[in-house]
């Protein structure tokens, strides 16, 4: 079980506590009526699914029950950071 | 290739097993070939031994970045089923279950296929109405599906625990008597085998590292770790790692990649006559003809290319196992492990053709892909033969994702399945 440090309450808790809330920073279209078919596809089904640096949300549910933002290495599942939601991507 | 038969083991059983030959070359990558496949698991093979075998393409490559069939092929749980929910899927698993029969004869391989039935167990009013919707619609596709009361259940399966006041109760089961379990490295092993004698090149530790197109956009090639490899077609079945292959020729994909996970507990007398799957409590059992209780359980719930998951993902499951088969309490187990599986949106598979010419795609079987091992084969290879895809998959295209044609097995099973 990997440890993850929740930047809210600023400590390193289980895995357990949380739920990843899947990749990061995919902003909703402020237009949906103006969005093409292929603009929907993007939005709601193709994902990066990256082999190494990945941005992706989890939520801190058995804890704060807030979102916040990481980036980990998909292949060693080690965490590069956390940060909180609405900051910049690192 | 030197064939199989009772009197050639005979001897060979007498002889002390010596002098097997070996029962395909390791084959060194030539310039060109008409066809590559990238990815030598079941799939992979599978579809170069049918492009060979009934569409007479036989000089053809598999490409393996590791060893054949040490990928999801020989990490999978063994489960051979055809019970989905709508059309184009009982048609598509059905395919497959069909294959099964008779590939040892076929292959001249015994891969074991051991039609012990499929039993999934109904713990609630909501399974009961979901599993007995699935057996209707089975069976108005021509796929054998049966309804079991908790004692006929028991009966088929006599280490279920059916007290009313079980932490699990069981109101019943869903039984495919055509289901069952098949040996998986045989399968990767004889489809290796078969298509090997039709002159099919099977190369190892040969990673694809990049797709080379021509100005017409067309695939020309792959780049491997064993140098350059020319081909017209490149049908690609990669599992885990198709995002990272179709990245290459510039295509994001829908899929995500997640570690599943499976164990086996020490070996011990038969004494678990099928495949029960709980798919409400998260536990899959069947016993292997070793002995070993063979478990599957749940996904991690993060996108990981790692090949290992997390204990709790283990712990919750056998918790069930625990509950569900009481019997099983104070068994040791001896081996978990994961496998990477790409998951798409619907949960239904992605099979055809690419927006590349020349590229093909065989991928997101998810958590269930071993059953549809020759099925996917075939019609992997009938896709690149043909240039266009069966009927049986033509359902399963990219362009769903665009249309919104989802074939939705995701909320038709609402768990993994």
């Amino acid at each position: 079980m990997i440890l993850i440090h929740c930047p809210y309450c600023d400590e390193k808790r289980p895995e357990i506590e949380f739920a990843n809330a899947g990749q990061a920073h995919i902003a909703r279209p402020l237009d949906p009526s103006g969005q093409s078919d292929a603009d929907w596809e993007t939005y709601l089904f193709i994902r990066a699914n990256p082999r190494g640096r990945h941005h992706e949300r989890w939520r801190h549910i058995h804890g704060c029950g807030r979102f916040f933002n990481a980036v980990r290495d998909t292949v060693t599942d080690k965490f590069e950071t956390t940060y909180k939601a609405g900051e910049p991507r690192r | 290739m030197t064939r199989f038969s009772a009197l050639s083991l005979f001897t060979k059983a007498f002889g002390g097993h010596q002098n097997w030959p070996e029962q395909w070359p390791d084959a060194a990558p030539k310039p060109a070939y008409d066809a590559i496949i990238v990815g030598g698991g079941g799939h992979g093979l599978g579809a170069a031994y049918y492009l060979a075998k009934k569409y007479g393409i036989t000089n053809v490559a598999v490409l393996e970045k590791g060893w054949i069939g040490g990928g999801n092929t020989g990490r999978n749980t063994t489960i051979i089923r055809s019970n989905y929910l709508y059309d184009e899927s009982a048609h598509l698993y059905d395919h497959a279950v069909k294959l099964w029969d008779g590939l040892s004869q076929e292959l001249n391989y015994n891969i074991m296929y051991s039609k012990r039935g499929v039993m999934m167990l109904a713990h609630n009013v909501h399974d009961v109405q979901s599993l007995q919707r699935h057996i209707n619609a089975n069976r108005l596709n021509g796929v054998d599906n049966e309804w079991l009361t908790p004692e006929q259940a028991k009966a088929y399966c006599p280490p279920l625990n059916i007290s009313p006041d079980a932490r699990h109760p069981v109101l019943g089961a869903a039984l495919q008597r055509r289901g069952g379990t098949a040996r998986h490295d045989s399968v990767a092993w004889g489809y290796a085998r078969a298509a090997a004698a039709l002159g099919v090149d099977i190369i190892q530790n040969c990673a694809v590292t990049g797709i080379r197109r021509g100005a017409d956009g067309a695939v020309e090639g792959v780049e491997t770790t064993r140098g350059y490899i020319g081909a017209k077609r490149v049908g690609v079945s990669a599992a885990g790692n198709t995002s990272v292959i179709m990245q290459m020729a510039g295509l994001d994909f829908p899929l995500e990649s997640y570690p599943l996970q499976a164990l086996v507990s020490e070996p011990i007398k038969p004494t678990f006559p099928c495949v029960v799957m709980s798919n409400t409590v998260h536990a899959y059992m069947s016993q292997s003809d070793k002995g070993e209780l063979v478990i599957g359980a749940g996904t991690d719930q993060y996108v990981s290319y790692s090949q290992r998951g997390a204990l709790h993902i283990v712990e919750h499951t056998l918790a069930a196992i625990c509950e569900i088969f009481p019997i099983y309490r104070r068994m040791r187990m001896l081996r978990t492990w994961g496998g990477i599986v790409d998951v798409t949106p619907d949960r239904s598979p992605i099979l055809g053709k690419t927006p590349v010419k020349g590229l093909y795609v065989n991928c997101g079987w998810g958590t269930g892909g071993f059953k549809a091992t020759p099925g996917a084969g075939d019609l992997l290879a009938y896709t690149i033969a043909k240039d266009q895809p069966h009927d049986i998959n033509a359902p399963f295209n990219l362009d769903r994702f665009r249309n919104g044609r989802l074939i939705d097995e995701a909320a038709a099973a609402a768990v993994a399945h």
